[in-house]
C-alpha cells in the first residue's frame, strides 16, 4: 500500500510539474525570450501525441496477438513524413498563409468559407475523438488498477469511475488554463506544446527503459532475445497483405487527419523550416518506439501466467519482476502518453467547436451585428473554455456509459477509419481547382454513413445496435447489402472491407458531385489559392470594400483581438499605406490581411462574414471573379505584381478625377448660389434705395404717401432680415455643425403650435385645417423646435400658395414602412411635375406668387429632416399641393 | 401729354418707386408683371420706351428681349434692362439681347430718370 | 568576379537544387516500395516461412534508410537553400 501511495504521490509531483514547465514556457514566450521554444526539436517531439496510451501500452498487446501488424500503426506515418515534400509542406504553407485554426477551418476555408462544411467536419472529428478520450482515461484508470491489485489493493468500480473523473477534470483544467490564456490570432499555445514535448521525452524514456530491462536484464541480449521472438507463438510471419497495406494506408492517413494532429503539426506550426527536420527526426522517434514492443510482448507471454491482459505487459512484467521503481516509470510514462492526447484533442475540438458553432449561433443572436455587439473577445475564450469541458465531459461519459470493457480496444482504428474520411476533401481540396462545395458535401456524408454502417455500429456487437439478422442477412433481407460484405463480396476483413468501400465510394461521390456542380465565385478563389499556395502567397483574393469603414472595422477588430493589438495592426497598415495617424484606407489588401487576422480568433468563415457585414455589398469584386476566371496561372503569377501596380495607379487616378469633377461641381453651385444671393439682395434693396431717395429728394409729397413709402421701407428691411436669417439657418445645417436639442413632446402639442404660428390671417382669408386629434397622441423624442420650424413652414406655404377659392388644408397622421408620416395636403392646384422636381432646390420659387419669398424655405425643411433623420418630400396624386413628412420608426418608438 | 413707358417688373415695389419717378416728371406710366405676355403687351401698347427686368416669372427679360428684336415693329424700340444679378456675364448677355442700356439694381432714381430722357430724346 | 561568370554557376547550382528535390520526392516512393515487400512474404505453414526476427530486422533496417536518407537529404536541402541566399546577397 505504500508503494501505491508513493505512485500517487509522484502522479501529482508530476503533474505540478508540468504546469510549472507549461506556466515557465508561456512566461518566456510572453518576455520574447522563448528563442528555444521555437527549435524544430520542439515541433518534431510535439508531433509525438500521434503515440497515445493506446500505443504506449496497446501496441505490446497488439503485437502478443497479431505479430508485426501493429508496426503498420506507425509506419504510416513515417512515410507521410518522409514525404513531407508532396503534402505537409502545402498543408503548413496553406495554413499559416491563411490562419487556419483546425482542420474544420481548413475545409470550410478552402470550400468558399461554407460553415456548414465546417459545422459537419467539426460533429464528425467531435464523433470521431470522443471514444478515443474515453480510451486514454480507461487506459489511465486500468493501470492504476494493475498497479494497485498488485499490492493486493482491488478497486471498487465506484473508485475507478471517481479515478477517471479526476483525471478528466485535472486535463480539462489544464487545457483551459494553458489553451486559453489569451487569444492568441496564430491560435498557437507554447506552454501546451512544451508540455506535450516534456511528456514525449518521458514517455519515450519509459518505454526504452522498459525495453532495455526486458532485453538484457531478462531476455539475456539481443540474439538470444531474438531467438526467443522466433520460438513464441507469434514466431512466424503470419500476415494478411490486406491489412497489412489497409492498415499503413489508414494510419498514414489518419496522421494527416486527426484534429490533435493537425494542431500540433500544422496550427502549432512556427517555423516552416521546422518541417524538415521533423521530416526525418520523427520517423525516428517512432522507430524507438516501436523498436522494443514485440521482445516485451514475446517475454510478457512467456513470463506472466496465461490469460493475462498482454495490454498492460509494459507494466505487469517490471511489477512481477519486482522492479518497482521501473513499473513507476512506465505508469508515468503511459500516464503522460493519455494525458497530452487529451490536452490537445480537446485543445483542437474545443477550437473547432467554439469557431464553428458556438460562435456563428452567437453572433447570429446578436442582430445588431458584429461592430456593435458586446465584447466578442471575452466570449470567445468563454465558449472556448466550455467546450473544452464539454470535450473532456463527452469523453468521461463514453468511458462511463461504454463500461471500460473491451468495445474500447478496438476504437483505436474505427476512430482512425472515421477521420480519414476526410482524406479525399482534404486532398483534393489542396491539389484540385475543381473541387467543389457540394462535392465536398457529398463525399464526407457518404463517406461517413459507410464508416457509421459498415464499422461503427457492428463494433458495439451483433444483438445491440445491429441485430444479428442484419450482420447475415443485410437490411430488410437485401444481401448485398450487408455491413460487412458490400455486393456480396464475402471473406474480407471487416476492417480493410469498411476502409475500402467507405474511401472508395467517399472520393467517388466527392469526384462525380464536384464535376457536376458548378462552384460559387468564393470557392473558385480560394480553391486557387489553396492549390497554387506557392505561386502566389501575395494572394488576388480581395474585398470589394472602398464603402467600408475603417473605424467600425476597427471597433470590430479591438472586440476580438485586443484593444493594443487592433490598434497597433491598424496603425501598421496605415504606415504601410504611408498615411498618417491610426486608420489606414480600407484598400482591398488591408481588409484581406484583417479577416486573416482575426480568422485566427473566429475561424475563417466568421470572420469573412463580420467583414462583410460591415463592409457590405458583394463579397467578391469584379476583379477577383477575372482573376479566377483566367486559368491562364502562368500569365498570371508573372503579371500579378505589375498588376497590382497599375491597378494601385488606376485607382488613384480614378479617385483623383473624381475628386476633381467634385470640385468643378462645387465651384459651379458655389457660382450660381451667390449669383442667386446676390439677385435675393438686390431686389429688396432697390426698393429701400428709392423710396429712401424719394423721400429725400420730394418735398411735395402728402403724409399718406410718405407713411406708405416708409413702411414699404420697413417691410423690405424685415425682407432682407429675414433672408439674411434663412441663409445663416441654412449654412448651419448644411455644414452639420447644427446642435439639435432633443426633448420629449406630443406631436398633437407641436401641430397645433404650428398651426396657430403660421396662420395669421383671420376672417374669411384664413385656411381651414382639417386634423384627426386621435391619431396624433403620439410622443416623439427628437428636436421638437426644428421639427415644429419644418410644420409651419409647410402650413405657411400651404397658406400662401393654395389658390383655391376656400382654402382647406387636411394634416394627416399615418405609418408608412414602419415610419411616421405627417402629410400637408391642400386643396389648391398643386404643384406643376416639372417644377416637382426643384422645389426643395434653393431659391427655387414657383409660378406667379401672391407673396413673396427668397425660396429658402424649402431647403431649410429639407436639410432639418435630414438631420433629423427623417424625409421629407412631395406627395404627388392627392388633388393638391401635399407634403409627406417622414419620422424614422425610433423617433417615434423611444418614447411610445 | 408726356410719352409712355411701358414698365415690365414683378417686384411690386419697385414698380410703385419706378412709376412715381417717372410719373412725377411728366411720363405716362403702364405697368406689366409677368413674362409671358409681356410681348403681346409691348406691341399692342407701343410705348416709346420699355423698362424690362430680366428675372420674370414665365419668361427672362432677356428672351422678351430677343423676340421683340425679331419683330420689325418693335425692333428699334429702346429698352432699359434693369437686373438684379450684378456679374459681368449679365452685362454682356443684355448686350448680346439687343438692349439699349442696362442697369443693375439697385439704382438711384436720379440715374434711372436721366437714362430714360435720354433713350427717348436722344 | 564579373556577373559573366556567376550565371552558369548559378545555373548548375539550381539544377542540382532540383534534382535534390526529385530525390526528395523519390523517398517516401521508395519506403511504399521497400515497406511493400513483406507482402510477397510466403505464408504456408511448411518450412521457407519468414521467420518474425528476420523480418523486424527487415523493417527496422528500412527504417533506419528511410530516417538517414531523410536526414542526410534535409540537410542538404538546407545547405544548397544557405548557397543560394548567400549569393543572392
Amino acid at each position: 500500500m505504500g508503494t501505491l501511495n508513493i505512485l500517487v504521490g509522484v502522479c501529482l509531483i508530476y503533474v505540478v510539474f508540468l504546469f510549472l514547465i507549461a506556466f515557465a514556457a508561456e512566461r518566456a514566450a510572453l518576455e520574447g525570450k522563448g528563442g528555444w521554444l521555437r527549435s524544430p526539436l520542439i515541433y518534431t517531439l510535439s508531433l509525438s501525441i500521434y503515440c497515445t496510451a493506446w500505443t504506449f501500452y496497446g501496441a505490446v498487446g497488439y503485437a502478443a496477438r497479431s505479430g508485426l501488424e501493429y508496426l503498420t500503426i506507425y509506419i504510416g506515418p513515417s512515410l507521410v513524413m518522409i514525404g513531407w515534400w508532396w503534402l505537409l509542406r502545402k498543408l503548413v504553407r496553406i495554413g499559416r498563409s491563411q490562419r487556419i485554426t483546425s482542420i474544420a477551418d481548413l475545409i470550410s476555408s478552402r470550400y468558399g468559407k461554407s460553415n456548414l462544411l465546417a459545422v459537419g467536419v467539426t460533429v464528425l472529428a467531435v464523433i470521431g475523438t470522443t471514444p478515443y478520450i474515453a480510451l486514454q482515461l480507461q487506459s489511465v484508470t486500468v493501470s492504476f488498477d494493475v498497479f494497485s491489485s498488485a499490492y493486493g489493493a482491488e478497486l471498487t468500480e465506484a473508485t475507478q469511475g471517481s479515478n477517471a473523473l479526476l483525471v478528466a477534470a485535472g486535463l480539462a483544467l489544464f487545457t483551459i488554463v494553458f489553451g486559453t490564456r489569451n487569444l492568441d490570432v496564430n491560435e498557437r499555445h507554447h506552454g501546451v506544446v512544451m508540455a506535450v514535448a516534456v511528456e514525449a521525452i518521458v514517455k519515450l524514456f519509459a518505454l526504452l527503459a522498459v525495453g532495455i530491462f526486458v532485453v538484457w536484464g531478462l531476455g539475456g541480449g539481443v540474439s538470444e532475445t531474438l531467438a526467443r521472438i522466433d520460438a513464441s507463438e507469434i514466431g512466424q510471419w503470419q500476415m494478411r497483405g490486406d491489412r497489412w497495406a489497409t492498415l499503413i494506408f489508414l494510419s498514414g492517413a489518419a496522421f494527416l487527419c486527426l484534429p490533435r494532429m493537425f494542431q500540433v503539426m500544422v496550427v502549432e506550426n512556427e517555423d516552416e523550416d521546422h518541417l524538415r527536420t521533423a521530416s526525418w527526426a520523427f520517423p525516428a522517434y517512432l522507430m524507438i518506439m516501436s523498436l522494443f514492443v514485440v521482445p516485451i510482448a514475446v517475454v510478457g507471454l512467456d513470463l506472466m501466467p496465461a490469460g493475462s491482459n498482454p495490454d498492460f505487459f509494459v507494466l505487469t512484467v517490471p511489477l512481477a519482476t519486482g522492479n518497482d521503481a521501473l513499473a513507476m516509470l512506465s505508469f508515468i510514462g503511459g500516464f503522460s502518453s493519455a494525458t497530452s492526447m487529451v490536452i490537445v484533442a480537446a485543445l483542437a475540438l474545443s477550437t473547432m467547436v467554439s469557431n464553428h458553432i458556438v460562435m456563428p449561433i452567437w453572433l447570429s443572436t446578436q442582430s445588431v451585428g458584429a461592430s456593435v455587439s458586446g465584447d466578442v473577445r471575452h466570449v470567445v475564450l468563454l465558449s472556448r473554455r466550455i467546450s473544452i469541458g464539454a470535450v473532456v465531459f463527452l469523453g468521461y461519459l463514453y468511458f462511463r456509459l461504454s463500461g471500460g470493457g473491451t468495445a474500447l480496444a478496438s476504437i483505436g482504428l474505427i476512430s482512425f477509419a472515421g477521420v480519414a474520411q476526410f482524406l479525399p476533401v482534404l486532398i483534393g481540396g489542396i491539389f484540385w481547382r475543381g473541387a467543389t462545395r457540394t462535392g465536398a458535401f457529398v463525399g464526407l456524408t457518404v463517406g461517413f454513413l459507410i464508416w457509421a454502417y459498415t464499422l461503427l455500429l457492428p463494433s458495439f456487437g451483433a444483438g445491440t445496435l445491429v441485430s444479428e439478422a442484419m450482420l447475415t442477412e443485410g437490411p430488410m433481407g437485401l444481401s448485398w447489402l450487408r455491413p460487412q460484405a458490400f455486393f456480396g463480396i464475402t471473406g474480407m476483413d471487416p476492417l480493410v472491407h469498411a476502409v475500402f468501400w467507405s474511401i472508395l465510394l467517399n472520393t467517388m461521390s466527392f469526384f462525380v458531385a464536384s464535376l457536376v456542380g458548378f462552384p460559387s465565385p468564393l470557392e473558385r478563389l480560394q480553391g486557387a489559392q489553396f492549390v497554387n499556395v506557392f505561386e502566389h502567397s501575395s494572394t488576388p483574393q480581395s474585398w470589394a470594400g472602398s464603402l467600408a469603414q475603417t473605424e467600425d472595422l476597427m471597433v470590430m477588430a479591438q472586440r476580438i483581438i485586443g484593444a493594443r493589438e487592433a490598434q497597433n495592426l491598424f496603425e501598421r497598415e496605415a504606415k504601410r499605406q504611408g498615411m498618417s495617424g491610426l486608420l489606414p484606407e480600407p484598400s482591398p489588401d488591408f481588409l484581406q490581411r484583417l479577416e486573416r487576422e482575426l480568422a485566427g480568433s473566429v475561424g475563417a468563415a466568421t470572420a469573412h462574414a463580420m467583414i462583410g457585414q460591415i463592409v457590405g455589398g458583394a463579397s467578391v469584386s469584379v476583379e477577383d471573379l477575372m482573376a479566377v476566371a483566367d486559368e491562364t496561372a502562368q500569365m498570371m503569377e508573372y503579371s500579378s505584381k505589375l498588376e497590382a501596380k497599375s491597378e494601385e495607379q488606376a485607382r488613384t487616378a480614378r479617385q483623383l478625377r473624381q475628386a476633381n469633377e467634385k470640385l468643378t461641381l462645387i465651384s459651379e453651385q458655389k457660382d450660381s448660389f451667390l449669383s442667386q444671393v446676390s439677385h435675393e439682395l438686390r431686389t429688396p434693396m432697390t426698393s429701400i434705395r428709392a423710396f429712401s431717395e424719394i423721400l429725400r429728394d420730394s418735398d411735395r409729397l402728402s403724409e399718406d404717401e410718405k407713411i406708405k413709402y416708409s413702411s414699404i421701407i420697413h417691410d423690405e428691411a424685415l425682407r432682407l432680415t429675414r433672408l439674411l436669417d434663412d441663409l445663416l439657418d441654412l449654412s448651419v445645417l448644411e455644414s452639420g455643425r447644427v446642435n439639435l436639442n432633443m426633448q420629449s413632446g406630443s406631436l398633437k402639442g407641436i401641430l397645433d403650435h404650428a398651426v396657430a404660428s403660421a396662420l395669421t390671417g383671420a376672417g374669411a382669408d384664413k385656411m381651414q385645417v382639417v386634423r384627426n386629434a386621435a391619431y396624433e397622441e403620439i410622443t416623439l423624442n427628437t428636436d421638437l423646435d426644428r421639427l415644429s420650424q419644418v410644420f409651419i413652414n409647410l402650413i405657411g406655404n400651404a397658406q400662401k400658395y393654395c389658390d383655391a377659392n376656400a382654402p382647406k388644408l387636411r394634416i394627416e397622421v399615418g405609418r408608412s414602412n414602419g415610419a411616421l408620416v405627417v402629410d400637408f395636403i391642400d386643396n389648391g392646384s398643386g404643384i406643376p411635375k416639372t417644377e416637382q422636381a426643384v422645389i426643395f432646390e434653393k431659391f427655387s420659387r414657383t409660378g406667379e406668387q401672391k407673396v413673396k419669398g427668397a425660396g429658402l424655405g424649402l431647403a431649410i425643411c429639407r436639410e432639418i429632416m435630414t438631420r433629423l433623420g427623417g424625409a421629407v418630400e412631395y406627395l404627388p396624386g392627392q388633388g393638391g399641393a401635399a407634403f409627406r413628412v417622414t419620422l424614422p420608426e425610433e423617433v417615434a418608438l423611444a418614447a411610445q | 401729354m408726356g410719352k409712355n413707358v411701358l414698365v415690365i417688373e414683378d417686384e411690386p415695389n419697385i414698380i410703385e418707386a419706378i412709376s412715381f419717378i417717372l410719373s412725377r416728371d411728366g411720363w405716362s406710366v403702364a405697368t406689366h408683371s409677368n413674362g409671358h405676355d409681356a410681348v403681346g403687351v409691348v406691341q399692342n401698347a407701343m410705348p416709346d420706351l420699355v423698362i424690362l427686368d430680366v428675372m420674370l416669372p414665365g419668361k427672362t427679360g432677356y428672351d422678351i428681349l430677343r423676340e421683340l428684336r425679331s419683330e420689325d415693329a418693335t425692333q428699334g424700340l429702346p429698352v432699359l434692362m434693369l437686373t438684379a444679378k450684378g456679374q459681368v456675364k449679365d452685362r454682356e448677355m443684355a448686350e448680346r439681347a439687343g438692349a439699349s442700356r442696362f442697369m443693375t439694381k439697385p439704382f438711384s432714381n436720379a440715374e434711372v430718370l436721366d437714362a430714360v430722357r435720354e433713350l427717348v430724346t436722344g | 568576379m564579373s556577373p559573366k561568370h556567376n550565371i552558369p554557376f548559378l545555373e548548375r547550382q539550381s539544377y542540382r537544387r532540383r534534382r535534390l528535390i526529385d530525390t526528395i520526392r523519390m523517398l517516401p516512393v521508395m519506403g511504399a516500395v521497400l515497406w511493400a515487400v513483406p507482402l510477397l512474404w510466403r505464408q504456408s505453414e511448411d518450412s521457407g516461412t519468414v521467420m518474425t526476427s528476420d523480418a523486424i530486422i527487415y523493417i527496422f533496417l528500412v527504417w533506419l534508410l528511410m530516417v538517414v536518407g531523410g536526414a542526410w537529404l534535409s540537410r542538404s536541402l538546407k545547405r544548397s537553400d544557405a548557397e543560394e541566399t548567400e549569393r543572392e546577397r
